[in-house]
């Protein structure tokens, strides 16, 4: 199984090492698709653009993601006290939070397409479709994992001296987020300003 | 911001003997996301603000704070080592340079080709 930190060559736990590879690796990926909606941003073909966007809408899903780093984060330091049950009442709370930013997307496409902006629309349109839905691909499977790890803590597999698997989930919700703060601007903000 | 963090031991490169670092504090992360709720708020304001053309470096500028805000703190940057940052940063390098690499490519493909 994963060793210690003290068994590593660098001291480091690995796990939590692997994650940041992982992570850097992240932002390649999302580099890709922030690349391909910035050259496409005016290829708009004669169908609706940026003017369809809902700034006050998404500032408030803005607003829910943000939010929901913080309670993760509280529940890191819970698990960090041993306090589990606070833990997961804080896990529960991102988890939520995450559910609400979701559907807020899922609401906000489903408009999109019927106002005329679907992902065959044109290029902007394709581009701007796959960088937000893996997006929010990346958060469904971050909500998933939350409740998994809110299973495990119920049924023991995840102990109350074992904090480093919460911190590690955490890292994968703030990269999450912390894309999100990306997108509201290049995607949103500055191309509707 | 010490007096707003918690001693808790750490590992040393090496397996030497632990070693304390500062660790947040829950007032902490608290007043980072005030912090992080009222930039979000600046950045929402330029929809309705004129700010000409000192929307998109403001844009900008708050961008970057909040990213450095969540990195640091949340995700514990400021007080991890430094081997995780640069594979951030690596990551980061190279999602900036693909854009640029992929700019300087267009814009030497000429526009009568098709592409």
């Amino acid at each position: 199984m994963s060793a210690a930190a003290e068994e590593t060559t660098l001291g480091l736990d690995h796990r939590k090492l692997a994650m940041w590879v992982f992570l850097g690796s992240e932002f390649m990926f999302f580099g890709a698709f922030i690349t391909a909606y910035l050259l496409y941003l005016n290829e708009t073909n004669g169908a609706p653009g940026v003017e369809l966007f809902d700034i006050p809408f998404t500032s408030i899903s803005s607003f829910v993601l943000l939010m929901s780093s913080l309670t993760m984060v509280l529940a890191h330091h819970a698990h960090t006290q041993r306090d589990m049950r606070r833990m997961r009442l804080w896990l529960l709370a991102t988890a939520l939070q995450g559910l609400v930013f979701i559907s807020g997307q899922v609401y906000e496409f489903t408009k999109f397409v019927n106002e005329g902006l679907s992902i065959y629309s044109s290029p902007f349109a394709s581009a701007f479709y796959v960088l937000t839905g893996f997006h929010g691909l990346h958060v469904t499977i971050g909500i998933i994992i939350l409740l998994g790890l809110y299973g495990m803590t119920l049924s023991g597999k995840v102990k109350p001296d074992q904090d480093v698997k919460t911190e590690i989930v955490g890292l994968y919700w703030h990269f999450v987020d912390i894309i999100w703060v990306l997108i509201f601007v290049i995607v949103y903000l500055i191309p509707v300003g | 911001m010490a007096q707003q963090t918690a001693t808790a031991p750490d590992h040393t490169p090496g397996g030497g003997e632990a070693v304390p670092h500062d660790h947040p504090t829950p007032r902490l992360y608290v007043q980072v996301a005030a912090a992080l709720f009222v930039l979000t708020a600046m950045e929402f304001s330029t929809y309705f603000i004129e700010f000409g053309a000192l929307t998109i470096p403001m844009l900008v500028v708050l961008m970057a704070i909040k990213f450095v805000m969540v990195a640091g703190f949340f995700m514990h940057l400021k007080y991890d080592t430094r081997l995780f940052t640069r594979l951030m940063g690596t990551g980061l390098l190279g999602a900036v340079g693909l854009y640029f690499i992929a700019l300087i490519a267009l814009a030497e493909i000429p526009r009568n080709v098709g592409f």
